[in-house]
């Protein structure tokens, strides 16, 4: 490189082209990653599949994959915004990513902000592969889109706040393995394909608030039962993104 | 605006806890000049530059950097500063030449991608992951990232720790290359080759505080006196040899047929030993002086050894 090269030229980019940048490298890192498609894709699809073609669990009157399409919709949302997004950002916490993107022109606001829209990007394509499947399985949804975008929207604000809380706080390690074992327990306890009236009454009141039980049982009651707006469930969910995203912006370290 | 310091810390205090990191340190780091804050690990090194960079906030004491605070004028900051952390920083399944472009696409003028990867010597593992590049490539790469932006200033926070000597010496030429450009340069480093032959201005730290600071050839002078050795004849009349000398001086014999003279060494001195030994019939052999380095200089200030 000839004399000059180097002489002093700086200059941020314009936000918007960063944001662009910092969103299409966080949605490459979590594709390219696989244990994260493993989340992500792959067991949320088996899980479809699988119980939609045998009949393992009593899902109640109807064909079922009508119960089992917003359970899968609510665990792939939880499996982007909570576990992968936890698991994800705790290692780069731990790598001191967040930190050298902290001295580079990127406002930590909009690395926050990319972070959510790749995350968005992901369940968008998640919802499309996952929906495809379902209709394939002969899935019949009801009810109005908007109400089923606005749950899918609470439940990633209340699945990001409790994810970067978990990330901004714990160790890396402590992290991932909190943060599949948060996913097994929900997946069995939230009402993604077990229903929530098999547990006995008094587990049943309590699982309800859980924000993945929330997530499917609103989605089902609009999906399946063509209500309006589960308004309980979406109370349920503001709720968790509010304490979620105060705790996280309140106690989240970048080192 | 030439003359005002790109870094100007005053009276710097920093704890972590019960332990002091930084203990009232002072440093003026000069426009276009290569710096190298020089010190044992625990001194304060990472500590002051991580100060400097807006990664901690001071306890007391203000830190200023191209006039601005790192902390409160942090996104102003940001563009006009190169950073390079000691280790990490980068996703670990992000590859090299990705990361690099990344870093590039959010400043407005960076440098050239390509040229800078051939520069650096990483054109063979722009494909390859950062988790899985050598420790020195993770280095270069982590040197490119600082500079990529066109930064004014560049903190370079150990360097060379790790690189095998071709890659230590492509890593100097790259700091003289910046500053023949006119970018300020700020390295930490626990080597002392390194601050001598690189550095405009050495800083050297201990126990948080700034002790001595100058240009390597300042310090050196400043520190001790020179060494002159030669050897000849066991059992030479030091005390004759003494008298031909300028006051001040020592002679001495360490071990048997060998001779150390400390002083100030200059022609004359040489001049003044060599006659002696031609009136005595003595053949000096092996005739060298020894410059005090750095490392004697920080051996004397701080009584300890400076380990790489």
């Amino acid at each position: 490189m000839s004399a000059g090269t180097y002489t002093p030229r700086p200059g941020a980019a314009p936000l918007p082209r960063m944001i662009a940048a910092q969103t299409a490298l966080e949605t490459r890192m979590l594709l390219r990653n696989g244990e994260q498609l493993l989340l992500t894709v792959i067991i949320p699809t088996l899980l479809l599949v699988l119980f939609s073609a045998v009949d393992i669990v009593d899902t109640g009157a109807g064909e079922s994959v009508d119960f089992l399409a917003p359970g899968i919709l609510a665990l792939a949302v939880m499996s982007t915004a909570f576990t992968g997004q936890a698991i994800a950002t705790g290692f780069e916490r731990r790598y001191g990513v967040l930190k050298r993107l902290g001295a580079s022109p990127l406002p930590r606001w909009a690395l926050m902000t990319a972070k959510t829209l790749s995350v968005l990007v992901t369940e968008v394509l998640q919802i499309v592969l996952l929906t495809a499947i379902a209709f394939a399985l002969g899935w019949s949804p009801e009810g109005n889109p908007l109400s089923v975008l606005l749950l899918l929207v609470l439940g990633t604000a209340a699945f990001s706040g409790l994810g970067l809380l978990m990330a901004g706080t714990l160790k890396a390690e402590a992290t991932l393995a909190a943060a599949n074992l948060v996913f097994l327990l929900l997946l069995v306890g939230g009402g993604v394909i077990v229903p929530l009236d098999k547990f006995p009454d008094a587990v049943q009141s309590v699982l309800g608030l859980l924000p993945v039980s929330a997530l499917s049982e609103g989605l089902r009651d609009v999906l399946q039962h063509g209500a309006s707006m589960p308004w309980a469930q979406a109370g349920i969910l503001a709720v968790w993104a509010v304490l979620g995203l105060g705790a996280a912006a309140k106690f989240f370290r970048w080192e | 605006m030439e003359n005002e310091p790109v870094v100007q810390v005053t009276g710097l205090v920093k704890r972590y806890g019960a332990k002091t990191a930084v203990n009232g340190l002072d440093l003026v780091v000069a426009a276009g000049a290569v710096t190298a804050v020089l010190g044992p690990n625990g001194a304060g090194k990472t500590t002051t530059i991580e100060t400097c960079e807006g990664y901690r906030r001071p306890d007391t004491g203000t830190v200023r950097v191209l006039g601005l605070d790192p902390v409160a004028d942090a996104e102003r900051l940001r563009p006009r500063v190169g950073v390079m952390l000691q280790s990490g920083g980068v996703y670990s399944g992000a590859r090299a030449e990705e990361m690099l472009r990344h870093m590039a696409g959010l400043h407005a003028h960076p440098l050239d991608v390509d040229a800078l990867i051939e520069r650096l010597g990483l054109g063979d593992c722009g494909r390859t992951t950062y988790r899985r590049l050598s420790g020195g490539q993770q280095q270069r790469l982590s040197l490119a990232l600082a500079v990529v932006g066109r930064p004014e200033l560049v903190f370079l926070d150990e360097p060379t720790a790790g690189l095998d000597p071709q890659a230590r010496r492509s890593t100097w030429d790259l700091v003289r290359e910046l500053r023949a450009d006119g970018v300020s340069v700020v390295l930490t480093t626990h080597f002392m080759d390194e601050a001598e032959t690189l550095a405009d201005d050495v800083a050297i730290i201990d126990a948080g505080r700034v002790i001595a600071q100058g240009s390597p050839e300042e310090l050196c002078r400043g520190g001790a006196e020179n060494t002159l050795r030669f050897t000849g004849r066991p059992g030479l009349d030091l005390g004759s040899l003494l008298k031909a000398l300028p006051d001040g001086c020592g002679a001495a014999e360490p071990l048997p047929g060998t001779y150390r003279i400390t002083g100030s060494v200059d022609p004359q001195l040489l001049a003044t030993v060599t006659s002696w030994c031609a009136q005595h019939g003595v053949m000096p052999d092996g005739i060298s002086v020894e410059r005090h380095t750095l490392e004697d200089v920080f051996l004397e200030l701080t009584g300890k050894e400076l380990r790489a």
